[in-house]
């Protein structure tokens, strides 16, 4: 289904943002939208967004290459981000990603075997005073979790596949 | 002392709309609306000495008088992009009190003639953005937002908008950009965002923090205003501090604070009880202070902070105490610059990404004396040949790195 058959209501409000001779600036909203279901923008949603702001289909694409938070590939239903940046780094945001790989059996840009979880490095996520900290990407948007610690990530994880399972049941 | 912006910290629940206006919330947006001018409202922001707070330290009345009054619509946007590593303050301000940063946004709107403003937030502050929606809608539904408001002919909408993660876009002529829809890079300046802003049209960008400080102002004067701070930086600042103190967070005090107060009084020290090795009083962009007894007890204003070789920008401070290897922090911060480059001057894009492959070398050990020399020499080219202050932030740290800090980069290539 189209992003505008299956969206209606919510592109009326993005647009409603702005001028309507404007309505370019809808583009960023808009791959939000497009991202929710599936966790990046595939090729149809990028045409479908190109026809609705009318705009070409590579300065949609610019755009999903230009902004890390829009992903044009597949990867775990959820992207933990770890912040790693200098402020980060100073409390130990290095030794919790490296000890959270171990734990989970990936590397950083892998993602579990159940599919659940990429995990990632990123960069400064303005959150330096309660680190160590990471950003969940998922379906339901972006959520801040603040003085992690690898056991209380893992039992994030432990309730993020709980709520996985009972979803599907 | 009581807060002039973290106010929530004396006042519960500030960031509900009852407990806001009980506490004088929105008075001043109405005594501007019903009862001044609009050139009356920025003379009031000029004369308290108010300076941007998202780094440069520009004066903000003076920003809101160079608003061109013969193109029309105007705009006026906040900058919440807060993406400077060290920077955590916009952040508390909006979730907390949101309404006074809103109600600061809302009398600039009116000052410079505009009835729409948006709020560019960073993409991670999804949530932020959310909670900002939900509090417009209850300003729409009070009547402090829409048409007509106080019974005048003014009228102003606040529409948030959400980036996507790029450093870049806070830089105000790329966050313009990014607003319309396209990818967040730097434009030719001049012409200046107060004559050729968001859709070509004259536009006012303030910080969050910038704008916060607004509703006070009008409340208490400008003389109140200045009766804070130095006589180069009047007012309040808040303070994100953040590395290697045991109290990291956010501190607002006058200007004029020493790093020795912010470092020890409120940050409670350094972790371990060890010394002070250098301070990076503005983030990632910030040139390394050497520290001694001298500079802990320097007043931190923009003029002061400049006399130790640095600027206080957006007063980010973080602290690196002597178990930090300075070759390292380069490392860290060129890999933050190559990450956050746009690509659209060659020097910035090409010089961080040679910059990021020698600090790489060099912190692994694998380096020499000859590629210390080339990083200095290639961060020194970059400098002054960028459209942004991006190019030129991003070889603060290497250059003072280095010319200071020498014996950090002698160990890490012989080691």
């Amino acid at each position: 289904m189209s992003l505008d058959k299956k969206y209606p209501k919510e592109i009326k409000q993005l647009l409603a943002k702005y001028p309507p001779e404007h309505k370019r600036s809808a583009v960023m909203p808009l791959l939000y939208l497009a991202q929710r279901e599936e966790g990046y923008v595939n090729k149809e949603a990028m045409q479908d967004i190109a026809r609705i702001l009318d705009i070409t289909e590579t300065e949609v694409a610019s755009i999903v290459g230009f902004y890390s938070l829009y992903h044009d590939k597949k990867a775990g239903k959820y992207r933990m981000q770890v912040c790693t940046d200098l402020p980060c780094a100073l409390r130990g945001a290095d030794e919790f990603l490296n000890n959270l790989c171990e734990n989970l059996g990936i590397k950083v840009g892998e993602t579990t075997e159940d599919g659940l979880v990429t995990l990632e490095s990123v960069m400064c996520l303005a959150a330096c005073d309660r680190a160590p900290m990471f950003q969940t990407q998922g379906p339901d948007g972006i959520k801040y979790h603040e003085y992690m610690t690898v056991d209380r990530t893992m039992e994030l994880i432990d309730a993020l596949k709980k709520a996985e399972k009972e979803g599907k049941e | 002392m009581s807060h002039v912006l973290l106010r929530h910290r004396d006042i519960p629940d500030l960031n509900t709309l009852s407990v806001y206006k009980k506490n004088g919330g929105f008075a001043a947006f109405k005594k501007a609306v019903s009862k001044m001018q609009p050139n009356e409202v920025t003379d009031v922001v000029k004369n308290s000495g108010l300076r941007g707070r998202g780094g440069a330290g520009f004066p903000t009345g003076m920003k809101w008088s160079f608003i061109d009054n013969k193109n029309w619509p105007h705009y006026v946007v906040a900058n919440a992009d807060e993406s400077e590593p060290g920077t955590f303050k916009d952040r508390e301000i909006m979730e907390s009190n949101p309404f006074q940063f809103l109600e600061g946004l809302a009398i600039a709107s009116y000052a410079v003639g505009a009835t729409v403003a948006y709020i560019y937030l960073r993409g991670e502050f999804w949530q932020v953005a959310a909670f900002l929606d939900e509090k417009i809608a209850e300003m729409e539904e009070a009547g402090f937002l829409g048409d007509n408001l106080f019974g005048t002919e003014y009228s102003l909408k606040i529409f948030t908008h959400l980036g996507a993660g790029a450093y870049i876009c806070g830089e105000e002529t790329a966050l313009l950009e990014s607003l319309e829809g396209k990818r967040g890079q730097p434009r030719v300046r001049p012409p200046f965002p107060p004559s050729y802003g968001l859709y070509g049209k004259p536009t006012i960008i303030n910080n969050v923090e910038t704008f916060t400080n607004v509703p006070m102002i009008l409340a208490n004067g400008a003389d109140w205003y200045k009766s804070m701070g130095t006589a180069d930086s009047s007012g309040v600042k808040i303070f994100s501090l953040s590395g290697r103190v045991r109290k990291p967070g956010n501190y607002e005090l006058p200007f004029g604070t020493t790093f020795r107060q912010l470092i020890y009084e409120y940050g409670m020290g350094v972790q371990d009880g060890r010394p002070v090795k250098a301070i990076m009083p503005a983030g990632a962009s910030s040139s390394l202070i050497v520290v001694d007894d001298k500079v802990l007890d320097t007043p931190m204003d923009y003029a002061t902070v400049r006399t130790l070789g640095a600027d206080l920008g957006s007063a980010s401070v973080i602290v690196l105490d002597d178990t930090v290897d300075i070759d390292w922090v380069v490392n860290k911060t060129i890999h933050f610059f190559k990450h956050e480059s746009c690509g659209k001057c060659t020097p910035c894009r090409e010089g961080n990404y040679w910059m990021r492959n020698l600090t790489e070398r060099i912190h692994s050990g694998a380096g020499s004396q000859g590629d210390v020399d080339l990083l200095l020499n290639v961060a020194k080219q970059m400098q002054g040949k960028c459209l942004c202050a991006l190019g030129e932030f991003s070889t603060m740290a290497v250059v003072t790195g280095i010319e200071r800090f020498p014996q950090d980069f002698k160990k890490a290539v012989k080691a």
